[in-house]
């Protein structure tokens, strides 16, 4: 169930170039939060009159709290960057489907983040049993990366510029590793994700792609976020907020 | 206190409805606000069978409001029937339908399939811009208008709402004629047609570059319409357009209209058509109104 609250700003503070890391507690959101879920959080300004979607980086429980680690992109998150511990702001959550994952200590996993596509990768690693590896890719400073490696992850970091770990793309470092699993939990730009899935494919691995499109309600009622969603044979457009943001990469069309 | 409303004989509990395509048939917002405490739900477009709608992106935001060119994607009325109205009729609020399609065969054929069925209101929607074919295309020339609504009406069994397009010159005009071809009530306004350029990108933001503007700064046009429009013609009117709250109902309520809606404002908050019941209660208790309809049309 969702709920419509008045998140309390615990922390915020700059993890890289334009990342804000926001920890706010909302009980109820967070008490029925998973991973790969997103929330609504809303400028309430006067002119900026739509939520911005964030998607959920670490969920806990017990004190009630939900951490966004989010990108300064426009007005939206901008207002956000300013927001300090005691403030408050208007919080829709959870939406979205998350990721489904697996629940079995034998599978292997990997996780393959690109930029402001790896947040939510977090909270999946954090709740995983099983072996896992987490592939990020980045720009160029690797913000979040200790945490997967916190979270018992094996993490392999790429960035454009050479400047921290492997120089190139994150599909380029799965070939040269030559890395297998059982399964793929992704998020990133569309064209990372495009060609992971390709090759996750090619490889028969399952794989999981969180997708993103512009939105106005973030509950599935304005059918805004819609991306064309394929059984195979014909396509419709789904809904990222409600149907996704999590689909099976196969059902995604990627052209 | 009353604060029940009468559209062409079908009594809501209270002025508050939804538009169209802002609220799906109800569903999503079931969770985060009571649907007992709406007038009506207008649900969002139907039409005669599946409509994809329009490629991605499909919003943008703009100063106090937002762009949209979903482009009446919806499951077709066999799905709305089977699926929607048992979903509603547990609710205790009334369901307006609204009617999309390319043609006036396709917004008959809807019609036709709606005959019998456990509803309360039609809608017929001649001013979505989104379309290539129908919607606003219809809605604009008054000619056409009266033709649409007369052969429309002719297949109605319930009342029929004309929503009525702001994206013409003279609003009375549309107004008068969809009267004269039968409609029952009007509904206005649709949104207005309106662009935004990514200057980053050097594109427009929207795929299919021009959408439909809503939120809280088309107000004081829609109101200036809905005013125009009380004044000429005798039929109910559903005042719609920016409205947030109360204190925004009151105002259409006060240029002559019989019922409001609340549309993109339920993307703003969820719960915004129960605020506004409250707040239009709240105001008739500070200043002694025992009846809603009092207040209609008082502004000269």
């Amino acid at each position: 169930m969702k709920h419509i609250e008045r998140a309390r700003v615990i922390s915020n503070r700059y993890i890289g170039d334009n990342i804000c890391d926001l920890v706010m507690e909302c009980s109820g959101i967070a008490r029925e939060s998973r991973a790969g879920q997103f929330v609504e959080v809303y400028p309430d300004n006067g002119k900026n009159i739509l939520a911005r979607p964030i998607s959920i980086c670490e969920i806990n429980k017990i004190q009630g709290t939900v951490r966004l680690v989010f990108q300064i992109v426009g007005k939206g998150t901008e207002l956000f960057s300013a927001l300090e511990p005691g403030d408050t702001v208007r919080v829709l959550g959870p939406c979205g489907n998350g990721y489904d994952l697996v629940d079995d200590v034998e599978k292997t996993v990997l996780l393959v983040g690109g930029g402001i596509g790896i947040p939510p990768l977090l909270e999946a690693c954090r709740e995983l049993n099983c072996s896992k590896t987490a592939v990020l890719g980045y720009r160029s400073d690797p913000f979040l990366a200790d945490g997967f490696a916190d979270a018992g992850a094996k993490v392999y970091i790429t960035t454009d510029d050479g400047s921290a770990g492997f120089k190139g793309n994150v599909v380029d470092l799965l070939k040269a590793e030559d890395i297998k699993a059982d399964v793929i939990y992704s998020c990133g730009p569309r064209i990372m994700l495009k060609f992971l899935s390709q090759w996750a494919v090619e490889q028969g691995i399952d794989c999981y792609v969180s997708m993103e499109e512009r939105m106005a309600c973030g509950i599935g009622a304005c059918v805004g976020c819609a991306i064309p969603i394929t059984d195979g044979k014909d396509w419709t457009y789904k809904k990222v907020c409600k149907d996704g943001p999590v689909f099976d990469c196969r059902e995604v069309v990627w052209q | 206190m009353n604060t029940k409303v009468d559209i062409c004989g079908v009594e809501l509990k209270n002025p508050v409805m939804t538009a169209s395509g802002t609220f799906g048939s109800g569903r999503e917002f079931s969770e985060l606000t009571d649907l007992n405490k709406i007038g009506a739900v207008t649900v969002k477009g139907v039409a005669a069978v599946p409509w994809k709608g329009n490629p991605a992106p499909r919003i943008a935001e703009v100063y106090g409001g937002m762009l949209n060119s979903v482009g009446l994607q919806n499951p077709g009325v066999k799905h709305f029937i089977e699926n929607d109205i048992p979903f509603l009729r547990q609710y205790d609020t009334k369901i307006v339908v609204n009617v999309c399609g390319h043609s006036i065969d396709q917004y008959k054929d809807v019609v036709k399939e709606l005959r019998g069925q456990d509803i309360d209101l039609l809608e017929l929607n001649i001013s979505c811009p989104n379309v290539d074919e129908g919607g606003m295309a219809f809605g604009t020339d008054p000619v056409m208008v009266e033709r649409v609504v007369r052969e429309v009406k002719k297949e109605a069994d319930k009342p029929l709402i004309v929503k009525l397009s702001p994206n013409v010159t003279d609003i009375t005009a549309t107004a008068k004629a969809a009267v004269c071809g039968g409609a029952d009530a009007l509904s206005l306004i649709n949104t207005l047609t309106g662009m935004k350029i990514d200057i980053h990108k050097r594109a427009p933001v929207l795929y299919r570059k021009i959408g439909g503007m809503s939120g809280p700064a088309v107000k004081p046009v829609a109101l200036r319409m809905v005013y125009e429009v009380c004044k000429c013609v005798d039929v109910p009117v559903i005042g719609m357009g920016g409205i947030s709250d109360g204190e925004d109902a009151l105002e259409f309520i006060m240029a002559g209209a019989t019922a409001i809606a609340i549309g993109t404002a339920n993307f703003v908050d969820p719960r915004a058509t129960a605020n506004t019941v409250k707040g239009i209660e709240e105001y008739m208790k500070k200043y002694n109104i025992s009846d809603i309809n009092e207040i209609r049309g008082i502004i000269e």
